[in-house]
């Protein structure tokens, strides 16, 4: 079981250090962030998760710029203290809001507290926000979320700006409002981060849709909900079969090929019309979560070539193509292209009129970098970036370039079409109408086109 | 009344001294008896100061009396603060560790039952001496408390309290007042605070009924309770079936700890129906990968690692999913490693091309370190196949990309290769003639092209000059192991081309003749004589002919690999070694506590009593805690969750995978001797606290290795250390011959396997064995040279236990040392 769970900033400072069981000595800490740091290795490797040092297990996991950090005697198992750990961050954040060092150190007694009644003696205790509610005295001080860049969770789903305000889920779901009531609301998120690997001919290698239905709830008296998903929704047997079904199978049908659910949820009904039933618990839990390798478009096609121009230059011309609907507008999109080793320079060429768009090349690891902050569906956009390379003889020049990785956003949108078609609330009062919210995005997760 | 003390704002700053401290005492001092409105909150803000400096390590034990004193207070936030305070610092405090105890039992009392909870767990929690007699009185009304809050609190007390004193827990009937709340209380939280402590087990198995609960428990407590359940075994196959039945929609829970935990039942419950085994191989294939691509990297990492175990077992029931082993860009490089291993294990003829083509991919990638495992993983399936042509194809591409660290994997794969396929040589070798060796820098690289260019001298036309050139710089040269194996190319190639290498052995001979490395010279000589000695004897002892290396040595064992598989669903899995190899106790004992003395303290009192805890006549109560305590206690373990149990002596043979290493010194009398003559003589050469920071060694009375196990393991082996020791006058008288000092060493269970030798000249080798070593491993080995007239020892020596080889000297040191006195 756990002897001791600290919090370090990535300077390594205790922000929060608890021991339960007193056989780990305090230098623990003092130990782990060395090992993490000069993590022995072979070039540029990072610590594992897990590791052991005379005898004592070091578990952590790396949330908003924090180690989160469990050390154990005992052969426990990784899977538990991992979940444990990122549920902790869960906790911490349906607490404070917005999980940083800053507010973790202005909220240090209360997440102390927190600690108290989630392990003891090393054990997990509980880790329901709900039930923690009833134990934890301190007030959170919640630090103004309008200092804090607009990346945060809510950010990602803003298309344009008519969707919701900004701050809505960084607040904490114990805190009062300021305005004193708390506004009933609930948030649904369909999140999916997609992996693409394109061959040299354009061809897709491998494809899979890794998908999350997060629920975030803020209303009162714990209402049943029930999630409607698509009715034609089919959860495949085994995952080779699927890629059959892909072109023949019924139009529109998805297909995933597994899942699993939160505690909270029933399926008495799942096999009947696809609908989930669950009480949400307060705060923010994943669903379901799933995963699909069913053929689906690929938003952005990818068009890179590299040639010689001379005995010491090259020229790489990079086209990307927005493959969605006009109405959508995918955010941060960034391609990532490692250029030959002899490049010593590269000189960028945007179209004519292009604007919002930025190149940049680093000598150091010889990574170019070509963002555009939105591409609209439908559009095309082609950037050629001439090389200066220090070698004459290239003939190896396109086994040495690529392969170009994708970065992206695109709210609204998810690839493999898995729909809330309702969400009902089973409450008897008609008056009872709070907020919902049903958002979509789609994340990069591996995009990735060789050359 | 007190002026309100001023306060900076918290948290963030740091006491500038002692000073500090001091204002802090004063400020604490004057708001302990003060009753003026809004005290509360000043004590918080100074409470959160103090905290805050003991989150960041600085000691402020100093203000013990005056937190206690300003604890009499109403306030939960307050209380709870000063029993974070209490509980960190009662331990160095023993003196005021009373203070506390009084006040803790006074709030066991209170009105408010989360101050009462609060109360009795900070007071269970507090590790000092005596607590016991002050603990049971709580406790007892803890668990009859009419709040679920309180009784929740009070079980996992009772379970605190076994860990310091199991007599007093079971003197105190406290397992009978369990068992009794176990029928009597229906509150959920309360069921799984008792599956923590894992004192429901025998409940649980004797009520069916409890596993179709397991939905009411929470996660955690799930993860618990599956963990019991896979140590079950079930009477007839029918039961196998329904546990699974039942525990069946468990795989598709979220929590990946849940998951595991179910597969570690459902592996464990088919272990002996092959057919069944193979079922749940497939149908825990999804969960497992939805895990993996779920969840932080962290999670999936620990959910992967499992998914290698199974794919390392059973790679022909995952050679279909290959593709789900690519690696993904953004993966870090620990998931990326384990994925190359899994493509190299399912890797079979449908799928090679595939597969290699990708691994071909990444051998270009950024990360250098993935790209050096893909060349690896391209390797060891080229190994593994039976058709290599388009992987060899593959490999030779690998040297056109011109990426030193590219051309450095393939070269020593391609070595290796070419032991195995010798028929590829042609190929081989016209690519490796062009790698110009300036590109090449790496040792083992180096190493490997050298033995090519010796191996494949006639092919090669350039290999003497090639040769010359690495000659002529074997001065800049560093590494002893390419210029051991640059001697050896440059005599096979002398062998196959005489003329036109002979000019360059001979300057090879002489650059290794003076070469400062033993080994370098050494060769270097014995290559010499041989060749004086005739070419063809040299010949036929430097480059004998050879057969083709049909399989690799297997890295690990598969009794390791099954005790890994025993341990599924714990750290064993994701360090690949079984938990003995990374927990053992011995290794670690208390000595590590010595920046902390009273923990030190406390740990060894505790282990003593678990110890006799042991030893106390099992009854059912007992058991009912020990079966929730067997990792921490090592000891009694519940078998098979039937009634029978193993003593702990006998828990080594027991199925079930509990690998445990009996404690060391105390219970091994007979060689307790070797224990007191390494303190007593390493406290004469070393400092106090680096003989407290030394592992113990105790040497095993009668270890068993052959000659050649022993020549064999000091081949392998490297030296470890070499010392040099003065010999006594009567020590030298003595030896007359190597009999006497060969008895004298076996007195200090040092055990002599050959000796040799003629006055004054005297050369000895010797074993030991550490006890309680796994079987083959735990050896010291020892060369001891003498010479009589110098009075000069030179010792080598060469060990598995590098750990020990410190402690393992000293004895041996102090052995010899004695000899003749």
């Amino acid at each position: 079981m756990i002897s001791q769970f600290f919090v370090l900033s990535l300077r390594g400072d205790n922000i929060i250090f608890r021991d339960y069981r007193a056989d780990v000595p305090k230098s623990s800490a003092e130990i782990f962030f060395r090992k993490v740091k000069f993590w022995k290795g072979e070039e540029g490797e990072e610590a594992p998760p897990v590791f052991n040092v005379d005898g004592v297990n070091y578990l952590h996991v790396k949330v908003a710029g924090l180690l989160f950090v469990a050390t154990s005697r005992v052969n426990v198992s990784p899977s538990l203290v991992l979940e444990l750990l990122q549920r902790i961050v869960r906790v911490a954040k349906d607490y404070l809001g917005v999980l940083n060092e800053e507010s973790l150190r202005k909220n240090f007694v209360l997440v102390y507290e927190l600690l108290d009644e989630t392990i003891d003696f090393g054990y997990p205790q509980t880790t329901s926000t709900e039930v923690l509610k009833s134990y934890v005295f301190n007030e959170p001080i919640t630090i103004d979320a309008a200092r804090i860049p607009n990346l945060g969770a809510a950010a990602i789903f803003m298309q344009g700006s008519r969707r919701m305000p900004g701050t809505a889920v960084t607040k904490s779901v114990v805190a009062n409002e300021p305005g004193g009531k708390k506004r009933e609301e609930i948030f649904v998120d369909i999140i999916e981060k997609i992996s693409v690997t394109f061959s040299s001919s354009g061809y897709i290698l491998t494809s899979e849709v890794d998908g999350t239905i997060q629920m975030k709830s803020y209303l009162t008296g714990n209402p049943e909900i029930r999630l409607a998903l698509n009715e034609d929704l089919s959860i495949g047997s085994g995952g080779g079969s699927n890629y059959e079904y892909g072109g023949s199978g019924g139009m529109g049908m998805v297909m995933l090929d597994d899942c699993n659910f939160h505690e909270s949820v029933r399926l008495d009904d799942f096999d009947l019309d696809r609908t989930l039933t669950l009480v949400p618990p307060d705060g923010e839990f994943p669903v379901m979560n799933y995963r699909m390798t069913q053929e689906f478009k690929v938003p952005f096609k990818v068009y890179p070539t590299i040639s010689d121009v001379g005995a010491f230059k090259a020229e790489l011309v990079l086209k990307v193509r927005a493959e969605f609907a006009n109405t959508i507008t995918a955010n941060s999109v960034v391609l990532r292209v490692p250029l030959p080793k002899s490049t010593t320079r590269a000189t960028f060429q945007l179209e004519l009129g292009a604007s919002g768009q930025s190149t940049d090349f680093k000598e150091s690891n010889k990574m170019m970098e070509w963002s555009l902050r939105k591409v609209t569906g439908g559009s095309e956009h082609l950037l050629r970036v001439k090389l200066t390379l220090s070698q004459e003889r290239n003939a190896n020049i396109k086994k040495e370039t690529g392969p170009v990785s994708m970065n992206f956003t695109i709210p609204m949108y998810n690839a493999s079409r898995l729909q809330v078609r309702y969400l009902q609330i089973v409450k008897k009062s008609k008056t009872y109408n709070p907020y919902r919210w049903v958002r979509y995005v789609t994340h990069a997760n591996s995009y990735v086109v060789r050359l | 009344m007190p002026p309100p003390p001023p306060h900076r704002p918290t948290s963030t700053s740091t006491p500038s001294g002692k000073g500090e401290l001091a204002e802090l005492k004063t400020q604490l001092r004057q708001l302990a008896g003060s009753r003026a409105p809004g005290v509360e909150d000043l004590k918080r803000e100074l409470y959160k100061k103090v905290i805050s400096y003991m989150t960041i390590g600085i000691d402020v034990s100093p203000l013990f009396s005056e937190m206690v004193m300003c604890s009499a207070t109403s306030d939960v936030v307050l209380k709870k603060m000063c029993y974070l305070y209490v509980g960190n610092y009662a331990r160095v405090h023993p003196d005021l560790a009373l203070l506390t105890i009084n006040f803790l039992q006074k709030d066991c009392q209170d009105e408010y039952p989360m101050i009462r909870g609060l109360a009795l767990r900070s007071l269970c929690s507090l590790r000092v001496q005596n607590l016991v007699e002050y603990l049971v009185g709580p406790l007892r009304s803890g668990l009859k408390d009419t709040h679920g809050y309180v009784r929740t609190v009070a079980v996992l007390g009772v379970l605190k309290l076994y860990h310091i004193a199991p007599n007093a827990c079971k003197d105190n009937d406290f397992p009978a007042m369990l068992k009794e709340l176990i029928h009597r209380d229906g509150d959920s939280q309360l069921h799984f605070s008792f599956v923590s402590g894992g004192i429901q087990f025998f409940y649980l198995m004797n009520n069916e009924h409890m596993i179709y609960m397991i939905k009411d428990f929470s996660e955690w407590a799930q993860c618990l309770v599956l963990e019991m359940v896979a140590k079950y075994v079930p009477e007839d196959p029918n039961e196998t079936f329904d546990i699974m039945n039942l525990l069946e929609d468990r795989l598709q829970h979220a929590n990946s700890a849940v998951v595991l935990a179910t597969i570690k039942v459902f592996l464990n419950l088919t272990m002996s129906m092959a057919d069944v085994h193979q079922q749940v191989y497939e149908r825990i294939k999804a969960p497992l990968m939805t895990l993996v691509s779920s969840g932080s990297p962290e999670q999936s990492y620990a959910v992967l690692c499992h998914l290698h175990l199974l794919v390392m077992r059973a790679p022909v029931l995952f050679s279909s999913d290959y593709k789900h082993f690519y690696c993904r860009y953004s993966d870090p490089s620990y998931i990326k490693k384990l994925k190359l291993e899994m493509l190299t294990a399912v890797a079979n003829e449908n799928n090679t091309y595939e597969i290699v083509t990708e691994l071909s991919e990444y051998a270009a990638n950024v990360d250098v370190a993935i790209a050096r495992e893909s060349i690896r993983a391209v390797g060891k399936i080229a190994l593994q196949q039976y058709d290599v042509n388009a992987i060899v194809d593959r490999l030779l591409q690998f040297l056109e990309m011109e990426k030193d660290y590219v051309t450095a994997e393939t070269l020593v794969l391609v070595k290796d290769l070419l032991r195995k396929y010798p028929q590829w040589s042609q190929d081989c070798i016209a690519v490796v003639g062009n790698v110009s060796s300036k590109h090449v820098q790496e040792p083992k690289a180096k190493a490997a092209l050298l033995w090519m260019l010796g191996e494949y001298a006639l092919e090669m036309p350039d290999a003497p000059y090639v040769l010359e050139g690495f000659v002529e710089s074997w001065a800049e040269e560093e590494s002893p192991e390419v210029r051991l194996e640059l001697l050896t190319a440059v005599a096979k190639c002398f062998f196959r081309r005489a003329p036109e290498t002979q000019k360059i052995l001979g300057a090879a001979l002489a650059a290794a003749l003076s070469d400062a490395h033993q080994d370098v010279h050494d060769r270097g000589l014995l290559y010499y004589r041989l060749l004086q000695h005739g070419v063809e004897t040299a010949e036929r002892v430097i480059n004998p002919p050879k057969q083709a290396v049909s399989v690799f040595a297997d890295t690990q064992s598969s009794e390791i690999k099954d005790r890994i598989f025993d341990e599924f669903n714990t750290l064993a899995v994701v360090y690949q070694q079984p938990s003995y190899m990374f927990l053992d106790k011995e290794h670690r004992g208390a000595f590590e506590f010595s920046d902390d003395t009273s923990t030190n303290a406390s740990v060894t009192e505790s282990s003593e009593t678990m110890l006799a805890s042991q030893s106390v006549d099992a009854n059912d109560n007992d058991l009912l805690l020990s079966a929730s305590e067997k990792e921490d206690t090592r000891g009694n373990l519940v078998s098979n969750g039937s009634s029978s149990y193993v003593a702990p002596s006998n828990s080594l043979i027991d199925g079930l995978g509990s690998f445990t290493v009996p404690p060391a010194a105390s219970s091994l009398p007979t060689a307790s001797f070797a224990i007191d003559d390494l303190l007593g003589l390493s406290l004469s050469t070393n400092s106090p606290e680096s003989t407290l920071a030394q592992p113990s060694l105790v040497l095993n009375a009668k270890p068993a290795l052959n000659p050649g196990a022993f020549q064999q393991k000091w081949r392998q082996l490297p030296v470890a250390s070499t010392e040099d020791y003065g010999l006594s006058s009567q020590a030298a008288a003595n030896l007359t011959g190597p009999q006497p000092l060969l008895k004298h060493m076996q007195t200090h269970l040092i055990h002599c396997i050959a000796s040799g030798g003629q006055a004054p000249n005297f050369k000895f080798f010797f074993f030991a064995q550490k006890s309680n070593a796994s079987t083959g491993l735990g050896y010291f080995l020892v060369e001891c040279i003498i010479n009589v007239t110098a009075r000069k020892c030179t010792v080598n020596y060469k060990t598995d236990e590098s750990d020990l080889l410190e402690s393992f000297a000293a004895v041996f040191k102090s052995a010899i040392l004695n000899f003749g006195v």
